[in-house]
């Protein structure tokens, strides 16, 4: 068996061992194998499923339920824009628009160079410091476009 | 080196976005290159996020405030004698007697800023835990009757009486019972969860301990967004110490009542808000919404009776049980009873956290506490209650803040997120964005909301497109798909999405007509 899928293994195994004994605890698990791996890749189903004697449809169907759980790994920031409505009254569209001509990506999708990836969030409660976005887990408030190409400046995306 | 002086910098979300964290980094380094040590204490945030980052320094006279601080100005007030509480233009003295503090009712919130989060001995020290104390001393039915007598109806939304709940699942005649609160907090314009789990988690953890204690529960779930990773932190620390303090696990505080919290962690999805979706998601599976009965306080949780209540509603049950039902019940009017933690954001000048008794009206809180917009336009409309609640046109801001009054308005109070928008928004757009977002959300479990939402969405584009002149029939065709939605919806989000479309429609109609 091949290098990546033996680490997938023994990732979904610890973390199903982590959270034996508790009650239901795919999701658990699951933000386990997410965090170790950066992401939840289909090779982890099968073992996921096996281990927790569900279908393998059930663990698909919850993966891909959650907006949070992702196939593929991101790039190295994750970048997090909330389009809700605070912050789109205080002109979040024009942030996200800078952020696409900047990085050369729409949301949802990850640098050719595989540094940023960017995606909606809505409302990450920092709704009195709009528009607000998250960084690799890192609140930002009040991101103007100015704002947005200095802090991309630090992920090493220059304009 | 000189004794210690006290500075608080908030560790508060909020504030860390806006630089907490450089601020008091400067702080302590500049501080020791002029030889003084302080004691820096990362409390939560007051509330007042215009002034965040609010540094507030304890001199012998009390605490002095300072805000707003970015990193670079602290050379300048360390200079100035930030420590000393000396003058200088960002200075607010005491910041409990700025009106916009001082006219609030804090009950909920009352320690919110003021103690340190990650101290229960603070947090003992500022009332904490008598609540608790008391609910040892008394039958499990009385605790629930001082809840149903203190009038608290849920605060997550749909402002069911408390007592009546927690009355059903301690009539339930079984061993195993749980407590699962609410902290999936995805409404827009909404805070108050997150600051009170950030800012003054034990009041959680001992409302879900009185709760528990009430109905015979001996195990907590706080199922908490993932989007919130500081507060996931904060509670985290919190309940290691009430656990370490003998407040959390067997046999508490040597009542031979025991009764222990975990963490869970949502995945991004709005639905698993609704609290059979929480449940289900809690469960391990799709957040999908489970047809009721039977109820979550009969069947919830693993099958068993189970409590189901959001941050707020669980951290205002220490103030009632320590201050009295009739205490809590004399704020408020009519039938909303007690203080609400309003939110105030989005496009006005001073955005925060306002707690006061229920009836304030829109018109006071946009305007004597937020100042009007932050973009100095005027302010257009409100929506009140998240992404599934109305908009409100400037004439209906005399609406007081309360259940029944904006129910009588064909709107909600939900949360209690208030969010301001100026005259440049485009209520077309913001009718296509609930649609939109049901659409996203919607968990698919039933046609009006699943396949009505992205019909809604097809509907509004045409009416603004007003192409080949069948704006009139298309209009005549969204009201009647609003109609099924809220008719025929099994859960909220696809049954109050009506909500804002609708309002968007009849107060703002021309901007669907351009
Ligand atoms: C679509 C939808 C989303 C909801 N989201 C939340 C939420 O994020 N937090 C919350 O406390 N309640 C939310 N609710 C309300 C819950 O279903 C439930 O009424 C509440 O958690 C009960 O607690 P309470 O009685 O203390 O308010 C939501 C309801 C609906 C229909
Ligand atoms: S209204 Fe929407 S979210 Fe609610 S049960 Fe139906 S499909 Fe699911
Ligand atoms: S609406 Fe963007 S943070 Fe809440």
């Amino acid at each position: 068996m091949s290098e990546p899928d033996d680490k997938v293994r023994r990732v979904v195994a610890g973390a199903v061992q982590r959270h034996a004994g508790e009650n239901g605890p795919l999701l658990e698990i699951l933000h386990a194998v997410q965090n170790e791996l950066g992401c939840v890749p289909g090779e982890a189903i099968a073992p996921l499923a096996d281990a927790l004697n569900l279908s393998r449809a059930e663990v698909h169907g919850v993966v891909s339920f959650y907006h949070h759980f992702r196939a593929a790994a991101p790039g190295r920031y994750v970048v997090q824009l909330c389009r809700a409505e605070a912050c789109q009254s205080m002109n979040a569209q024009a942030t996200e628009t800078r952020a696409r001509e900047l990085l050369g990506v729409d949301m949802g999708s990850t640098t050719a160079d595989g540094r940023v990836t960017l995606e909606a969030v809505y409302c990450l409660g920092n709704c009195a410091c709009a528009p607000s976005i998250m960084v690799n887990g890192e609140l930002h408030g009040r991101v103007t476009p100015e704002r947005f190409a200095e802090l991309a400046a630090e992920w090493g995306q220059r304009s | 080196m000189n004794a210690p002086v006290t500075v608080y910098v908030p560790a508060d979300a909020g504030a860390l976005s806006l630089g907490a964290d450089r601020v008091a980094s400067a702080i302590v380094a500049g501080a020791s290159a002029r030889g003084q040590n302080v004691n820096l204490v990362r409390n939560g945030s007051r509330g007042l996020y215009w002034l965040e980052p609010l540094v507030e320094v304890v001199t012998p006279a009390g605490r002095v405030a300072y805000g707003p601080v970015n990193a670079g100005d602290v050379t300048a007030l360390l200079e100035a004698g930030l420590l000393e509480g000396a003058p200088h233009a960002l200075r607010r003295g005491d910041i409990e007697s700025l009106d916009w503090l001082k006219s609030q009712q804090r009950l909920t919130g009352a320690r919110l800023g003021i103690v340190n989060p990650a101290d229960i001995d603070d947090y003992i020290a500022h009332g904490g835990y008598i609540g608790l104390s008391t609910a040892l001393t008394l039958a499990p039915a009385a605790i629930v009757k001082m809840i149903t007598d203190s009038g608290l109806r849920g605060r997550g939304g749909a402002a069911f009486p408390t007592g009546i709940k927690w009355q059903t699942v301690l009539d339930q005649p079984v061993a195993q019972k749980y407590i699962a609160c609410n902290a999936d907090e995805g409404d827009s314009g909404t805070f108050s969860d997150r600051m009170l789990m950030e800012g003054d988690p034990f009041a959680l953890i001992e409302g879900m301990t009185i709760a528990a204690r009430a109905v015979g529960a001996n195990r907590g779930y706080i199922y908490l967004r993932v989007e919130y990773p500081h507060a996931a932190r904060a509670l985290a620390k919190a309940l290691s110490a009430a656990r370490a303090r003998g407040y959390l696990g067997e046999n508490i505080r040597e009542s031979g009542f025991s009764f222990d919290i975990s963490i869970r962690l949502g995945a991004g999805a709005y639905i698993c808000g609704e609290e059979t979706s929480m449940l289900e998601s809690l469960e391990g599976r799709r957040g999908e919404v489970r047809v009721r009965p039977p109820l979550p306080a009969i069947k919830g949780l693993f099958g068993q009776p189970t409590v189901v209540n959001n941050v707020v509603t669980l951290a205002t049950v220490p103030v009632v049980l320590a201050k009295g039902a009739q205490f809590y019940q004399d704020f408020g009017v009519g039938r909303s009873r007690g203080t609400i933690p309003l939110q105030l954001a989005g496009n006005v000048k001073r955005g925060g956290l306002v707690e006061r008794a229920f009836g304030l009206t829109v018109n006071q809180l946009v305007y004597d506490y937020g100042g009007g917009s932050a973009s100095g336009r005027p302010v257009r409309a409100v929506q009140i209650g998240g992404p599934l609640g109305a908009y409100l046109p400037e004439s209906q801001f005399d609406t007081p803040l309360e259940y029944e009054a904006l129910s009588a308005r064909s709107a909600l109070l939900g949360h209690g997120g208030v969010v301001v928008f100026d005259d440049s928004v485009d209520m077309a757009k913001m009718a296509r964005y609930a649609l939109e977002f049901c659409a996203v959300e919607s968990c698919g479990k039933c046609t009006p909301c699943r396949i009505g939402s992205t019909r809604g969405v097809e509907l509004v584009d045409r009416i603004v497109a007003g192409a080949n002149g069948s704006r009139a029939a298309d209009l005549a065709l969204l009201d009647e798909l609003c109609d099924t939605m809220f008719n025929g919806s099994l859960c909220g989000l696809g049954g109050m999405t009506p909500f804002p479309v609708r309002s968007a429609l009849k107060h703002f109609r021309n901007d669907f007509m351009k």
